[in-house]
């Protein structure tokens, strides 16, 4: 794979959208796009992303697009498929199309989290991109099932008594293959091999498909919107977000997560990670140490859980 | 003609069987469950095209459905009570992305406390939502506008989503005879669904429920009013195509024998034949009695409400909901098309059979003697202990 390939295909999202500047969200969406040549059809979740594309009378989609609500993006693109298995069935529609929905973690790991394993269950043949930028961003910063321990959003501030978020993250992708789904990774946009790869991959598994994305936010992690896809590396290298993918019903971890696993990379320190973004700046007060070493020691555990899941 | 005996449920699941859905997407609740098992059967046998989509919830079903019409498919739902109350988001959402889906709801009563039975809390709660309303009195009328409501929805005029109302275990689950159609007088009836503006049309890419400004989204609800106010032409050609080929005649508006009526007592569904006995017997009696069964609520039917009630001494609007701090939910229509009558009557408002409160002819009859004397408040309680 070359970038190469790439730089011709038509544009299914194009500029014009609305997005904040340095928002990972259309470049993972650009990479989702890319991985398959057949038509595709896109549903989204209410967000930023859905609201920044569609601003009526105009359009950034090049492609069939629709949304119908927040927490239904997963029930919506089930709809949509059932339609087409029974016109293909019935020979009214006659190419070979493919689905893929979008949905921030708000509207994925909270209020959407149902629709999304009905779906899954009933073997839906669509891929789910989730973007996780870890807070309900397009309502202005609310923490989310997905947000970090630790972390200030505008529901869960630091004060003098609680320093930002007290629970840690969901685990959505484990959740999702418990569902035994045929395939399920995660990613980030910094790599845009690995993440097209699977994208790739889950367009064309039979049935359900589903990848988590990291996907960080200028506004709502509080950065320099040029530092996006450098922080996404980070989390990466830190181990906050490991590359793996779940196919077949195995476990296995993808690119700088493998080299880490395999020790020819360096798995760096979370407050690397953590440094880099104001979300987390409270924390580097000496008080509050010994959540950043909770926030390590909890890494450590899930990054060891993996270890012992994947198939080295 | 085939008689068949059924109950309504049955019936409805017979009728979509005969139209043949693309999409089916619905999740079981009392009274409306025996369609959906129902339905299941004809797919469980290769009976119908449908893909039927046994969902997680009722919000998804609705969502599905939507989803699925968005797409280009024909669709229908059926659900009940807290089944309906799940899907409000949703009902909104279908309307005004024009999706043309037939809902059956077979009606009744909402929580707290928890209740099976029938009232119309369900479907009035649905009433601003941008759903035509339609209600059936008996078995027949649920299948007849069963298949009516694919024809009405689906009118390029119209493309509205359309809930047909059936009274919980009063017409869901009682036997009665049934004259269902030919399949292929259904087929040709109904026709071939022909979508506007297909999602998986890929070669011309629509964005389907965009963000909508200021600057459109009341535009956007101003073109909702107007295929609203084309409904009652459309469904008035589909009643007359429907005689045509079943021999029976729908109303929107369907007095019974008002024409030289002092007292008139209008209600929804199956109370509806229930007025007309106690009119028979009070005929018989030598009081002035008639009565008005209302089958589409929305839209409302003003025009038709003011021709039949104009110059009647008292009438009665009887409603199977509540308006809390209000009033039950027809009774303020009513009274506000009266108020273009030239020569209008007392206009007073009987709340009725909440929850399933059984509704005996009696009580009926009771209405009508206390219109006739004058005894009726502005808003009454049938047979409540108070
Ligand atoms: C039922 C419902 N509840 C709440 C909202 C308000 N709302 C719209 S978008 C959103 C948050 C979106 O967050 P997320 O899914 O994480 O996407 P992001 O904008 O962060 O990309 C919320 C709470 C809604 N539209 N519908
Ligand atoms: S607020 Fe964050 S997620 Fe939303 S558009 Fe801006 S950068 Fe993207």
């Amino acid at each position: 794979m070359k970038i190469a390939d790439f730089v011709d295909k038509p544009q299914r999202l194009t500029s014009g959208h609305r997005l904040c500047a340095g928002c990972p969200e259309a470049i993972i969406a650009r990479q989702v796009l890319l991985a398959t040549d057949k038509p595709v059809v896109v549903a989204n979740a209410t967000g930023c992303f859905e609201v920044s594309t569609t601003v009526y009378p105009y359009t950034a989609w090049a492609v069939p697009w629709i949304h119908t609500a927040f927490e239904n993006a997963a029930a919506t693109v089930a709809g949509v498929e059932s339609a087409y298995r029974v016109l293909k069935r019935t020979g009214k529609v006659t190419e070979d199309i493919r689905f893929v929905t979008f949905g921030g973690d708000g509207g994925t790991y909270d209020i959407g989290l149902q629709a999304l394993s009905g779906a899954v269950e009933r073997g839906h043949n669509f891929l789910y991109v989730c973007f996780n930028n870890e807070a309900y961003m397009n309502t202005g910063i609310q923490r989310s099932g997905a947000t970090s321990l630790g972390a200030q959003t505008t529901t869960c501030p630091a004060g003098t008594c609680i320093p930002g978020k007290k629970e840690f993250p969901k685990d959505l992708t484990r959740i999702i293959i418990a569902h035994d789904i045929p395939y399920a990774a995660q990613a980030s946009p910094h790599n845009w091999k690995d993440l097209i790869t699977k994208a790739q991959k889950g367009f064309e598994v039979e049935g359900p498909a589903f990848i988590n994305t990291i996907s960080p936010c200028p506004r709502g992690w509080r950065y320099d919107s040029a530092d996006s896809i450098q922080i996404a590396k980070l989390a990466v290298e830190t181990c906050v977000w490991p590359l793996y993918e779940f196919e077949n019903g195995e476990y296995e971890l993808t690119a700088e997560s493998k080299r880490i696993a395999e020790g020819k990379k360096e798995k760096k320190p979370v407050i690397d990670y953590l440094k880099t973004q104001g979300r987390f700046r409270h924390l580097l007060k000496e008080e509050w140490t010994p959540v950043i070493e909770d926030i390590q020691k909890n890494l450590d555990e899930r990054w060891e859980r993996l270890l012992k899941l994947v198939s080295l | 003609m085939e008689l068949m005996a059924v109950n309504g449920d049955t019936a409805i699941a017979y009728a979509w069987k005969q139209v043949n859905p693309d999409v089916v997407a619905a999740y079981p609740i009392t009274p409306q469950t025996i369609i959906v098992e129902a339905f299941s059967d004809y797919v469980a046998d290769g009976e119908v095209d449908t893909e039927y989509v046994c969902s997680e919830s009722e919000h998804s079903a609705m969502t599905i459905c939507i989803g699925a019409s968005a797409a280009g498919a024909r669709c229908a739902t059926a659900t009940a009570s807290a089944g309906l109350a799940l899907m409000w988001e949703m009902l909104y959402v279908a309307a005004s992305m024009r999706t043309p889906l037939v809902m059956a709801v077979a009606n009744r009563a909402l929580s707290g406390p928890i209740n099976i039975h029938c009232d119309h809390s369900d479907s009035m709660g649905a009433r601003d939502s941008g759903w035509v309303q339609l209600y059936g009195e008996n078995v027949q009328e649920a299948y007849d506008q069963s298949i009516m409501a694919f024809r009405i929805a689906e009118h390029p005029d119209i493309q509205l989503p359309v809930m047909t109302g059936l009274d919980g275990f009063i017409i869901t689950h009682a036997i009665e005879n049934l004259q269902a159609l030919p399949d292929d007088v259904v087929k040709d009836f109904v026709g071939e669904f022909k979508p506007k503006y297909p999602l998986l049309d890929v070669k011309n890419p629509v964005t389907m429920g965009p963000f909508d400004n200021f600057d459109w989204y009341f535009e956007h609800k101003y073109q909702q009013v107007e295929a609203m106010n084309r409904v009652p032409k459309v469904v008035n050609q589909v009643f007359d195509d429907f005689e045509k080929i079943s021999g029976r005649r729908y109303n929107v508006v369907e007095p019974y024998m008002t024409d030289d009526a002092d007292y008139v007592v209008m209600a929804i569904g199956s109370t509806a034949g229930t007025l007309k006995a106690a009119v028979d017997e009070l005929r018989a009696e030598g009081m002035k009695a008639g009565s008005v069964k209302l089958r589409m609520f929305r839209p409302f039917p003003e025009k038709e409400i003011l021709e039949v009630l104009d110059g009647k001494k008292a009438v009665a609007v009887m409603d199977r909901a509540i308006s809390f701090g209000s009033s039950g939910p027809v009774f303020p229509e009513v009274r506000s098309a009266m108020l273009d009558a030239k020569d209008a009557p007392r206009v007073v408002n009987y709340i009725y059979g909440l929850g399933g409160r059984d509704v005996p002819p009696a009580d009926i009859k009771n209405v009508f003697r206390q219109l006739a004397a004058g005894e009726s408040e502005k808003i009454n309680f049938m047979g409540v202990r108070v």
